[in-house]
């Protein structure tokens, strides 16, 4: 596939490996968080660990859209499709992730509620549409790239008077998560997480592009390579760090420069800034409450806000006690770390939300590297 | 004296007419129904005798027998639709016992309001399909259900066939070091669905697999008759198909990415939807194992063969107690092909 293959090619992917593996320092090691669970797929389908020299350590971040949900905010979604009667749009992966009372959307819809898996925020309009009797709620997550087609479908909306449209939003805010990682107490000052650089998010960046994380780069010093979804990207973005710490520099590189500018995209820009603020906190699974770190829909948008509309209460609920999902959000853990891992928990089951997507780590772990592990044990 | 006059039987609008409940009531529509369409299309001598049950004698030898319901989305896709496919599904698995498939029954249950052209259309489709597969659809029953509780038509059929001597066809026969084959493209027809459900709408050329493929085996038999087994990986995919035999046999196996053929399109439109080849569904393709030394014979074969003319070998069986379906990526790294979980459902970022 043109424009594709180019970004995966094997041989390629040989000669960067060799030049890592040359121009690694074996006296020290490269701890490197991809920050994106776009990275951590890319990682594990492709095995980009097996190319890597023993010291340099990838550590899975928390962009997974998915694993960062908390069970508080899918329970709300449930209870709008299930005792409310709305019709519930949403992406794929959002169907499967656990939340209380052993329910998720799939196990929901199979109890009746109409709930639909869309592919573009705007087929919810379309829905509203087919069903002016009905309520309709687009059940909105991701980070900043599906951030701005839930603007569009609610400006769309306002211009063709959808009154039995709503949104309820979950969108997160990638900087703020970043951040709190690297304010944590086992990055900061316990020292128990080494975290030397980051991988920056890939389709994030074309939108808010490079600039947010240049704060990063400079005031804590962690080099920061943005780079694509492909697994060349990813190597070569490994290569730009290790040449990073090697000479002692921390700034922002930009290894997809096809499509990530200093800027980013400042019409997608504009147009969430029309339609969202910034709540004051928001919960993040396995992060706990994170300040700053969510946007909600401005009162000017408020009937199209589910959250106004449906009068939701917001009810925080702790995952189950062994699930260690929050400690490797944070890098602090790795899935086979966890008791649950590939026992009770698994794709089929999940317990925790980094079992959900093949984004998460826990099962992009379980799906493409396990048998890594039967090897070591 | 009068006579009495002849009764007038109005035929069956298969222009504008529609599957209402009395089509399935067991009376006299029901009969007509059969009579019009089931009979005049599928034509044989075990349907025409009209007998509840068709009474055929069975051949020297091992039968195999298998069953399958069809409940696609969209009826009609491109290069095929809900009829053809019941029959080839059904076919299929019978030839991957090694078998000459015979007869066929199918069940249908149709929703009240299916419009009687698109049934005649379907209807007339397994009877093409079944003609030119050599196999008689000798007993079927229709029920209908009200509007709201089906999608159109769901059809299951089951077939009987007989497995020539010699022939020992078995998932728990992988044995380490043999090798893996597939016949051609995976992926075609779960891609070819997918592209016309609504809230896709994407457009594309590609058309579903669909085939009957006992031809095809036992051109593959005629050249290795110890063929270990086969197995057409239809829901989901190639990589559910692996993992089965894998865990049948209590053997690994190792594919090698860059041997598996993958139409340009199919990749294409996987790469926009967020899925993977591996896991999307075929119905005119088969995977084989057999012993190293048959392999390259077997692959000779099949490329002879119209469905199989882009046959491969992807891998080698080896021993594994985990049961491990590896694969070396394009990229150089390796990773697990592991089952697929619920629904195939797309990433989000």
């Amino acid at each position: 596939m043109k424009y594709i293959d180019e970004f995966r090619d094997g041989a390629t992917a040989r000669t960067l490996a060799q030049a890592i593996a040359r121009e690694v320092d074996p006296r020290r090691t490269y701890h490197i968080m991809e920050f994106c669970g776009g990275h951590t797929h890319a990682i594990s389908r492709y095995g980009i660990a097996d190319l890597l020299p023993q010291n340099v350590r990838l550590i899975h971040g928390p962009g997974c859209p998915v694993c960062v949900l908390p069970i508080g905010r899918i329970d709300a979604a449930i209870d709008l499709a299930l005792e409310r009667g709305a019709i519930l749009c949403t992406y794929g992966d959002t169907m499967r992730v656990p939340a209380s009372d052993q329910l998720s959307l799939m196990k929901a819809k199979a109890r009746g509620a109409d709930i639909r898996m869309i592919y573009a925020a705007s087929d919810c309009l379309r829905i509203a549409a087919e069903h002016p009797d009905r309520e309709v709620v687009f059940f909105a997550i991701g980070f900043e790239t599906t951030t701005p087609p839930t603007a569009v479908a609610i400006l769309d909306a306002v211009r063709s008077g959808a009154a039995n449209f709503s949104v309820f939003c979950n969108h997160v805010l990638t900087p703020s998560a970043i951040n709190h990682i690297l304010e944590s107490p086992e990055v900061r000052s316990l020292g128990t997480v080494p975290l030397d650089a980051f991988i920056g998010p890939a389709h994030v960046s074309t939108i808010i592009g490079s600039q947010p994380y240049e704060f990063f780069a400079e005031e804590y010093e962690k080099p920061v390579v943005i780079a694509g979804f492909e697994p060349l990207d990813v190597l070569q973005a490994i290569r730009m760090i290790v040449r990073q710490l090697n000479e002692g520099r921390a700034e922002v590189e930009n290894e997809f420069t096809r499509a990530v500018t200093r800027a980013g995209n400042a019409k997608a820009k504009r147009l969430v800034a029309e339609v969202f603020e910034l709540r004051r906190t928001f919960e993040w699974r396995g992060l706990g409450e994170v300040p700053y770190s969510a946007l909600r829909i401005k009162d000017r948008y408020r009937q199209f806000d589910a959250e106004a509309r449906f009068d939701i209460g917001y009810r925080s609920v702790p995952d189950n006690k062994a699930c260690e999902c929050g400690a490797i959000l944070r890098g602090v853990k790795r899935p086979q770390d966890c008791k649950l891992f590939a026992t009770v928990c698994s794709p089929e089951n999940p317990m925790g939300s980094c079992m959900v997507s093949s984004e998460g780590a826990c099962a992009a772990h379980y799906t493409y590297g396990r048998f890594r592990d039967s090897v070591a044990a | 004296m009068k006579t009495p006059r002849k009764r007038y039987v109005r035929p069956i609008d298969f222009k504008r007419g529609r599957v209402d409940m009395t089509h399935g009531s067991g009376g006299r529509a029901t009969a007509q129904l059969v009579e019009e369409l089931f009979q005049e299309v599928f034509d044989n001598a075990w349907l025409a005798s009209a007998n509840d049950a068709a009474c055929f004698a069975v051949p020297e030898g091992r039968m195999v027998m298998a069953t399958d319901s069809h409940v696609v989305s969209p009826l009609f896709f491109p290069g095929g639709n809900i009829g053809c496919l019941a029959v080839h599904g059904t076919i299929n698995d019978v030839a991957m016992m090694g078998a000459r498939p015979l007869y066929l029954s199918a069940g249908f249950i149709l929703e009240e309001g299916l419009p009687l052209a698109d049934l005649r259309r379907i209807v007339e489709s397994m009877g093409r399909a079944a003609q030119q597969a050599g196999v008689a659809i000798v007993a079927g029953d229709t029920k209908v259900v009200e509007q709201g509780n089906g999608d159109g038509v769901f059809i299951t059929t089951t077939g009987v066939g007989i497995v020539p001597p010699g022939v020992n066809l078995s998932g728990d026969r992988c044995q380490p070091s043999d090798r893996i084959i597939v016949s051609g493209t995976i992926g075609d027809h779960g891609v070819a669905i997918m592209s016309q459900r609504e809230n896709l709408g994407f457009s594309t050329a590609i058309e579903s697999d669909t085939a009957a493929l006992h031809g095809l085996v036992e051109a593959m038999l005629a050249v290795a008759p110890d063929l270990h087994c086969l197995r057409d990986p239809t829901r989901g995919g190639l990589a559910t198909t692996l993992n089965e035999l894998a865990g049948q046999s209590g053997v690994g196996m190792l594919i090698e990415e860059t041997a598996i053929p993958v139409r340009q399109e199919v990749a294409g439109a996987c790469e926009l939807l967020g899925l993977d080849p591996l896991y999307v569904a075929n119905e005119g393709k088969l995977v084989a194992i057999c012993a190293p030394d048959d392999a390259l014979r077997v692959v000779e074969a099949m490329r002879k063969h119209p469905l199989g003319r882009e046959a491969a070998i992807i891998g080698t069986v080896q021993e594994d107690a985990h049961r491990f379906v590896q694969m070396e990526t394009t990229f150089g790294g390796k990773r697990v092909v592991d089952w697929l979980v619920g629904e195939q459902l797309p990433r989000i970022c």
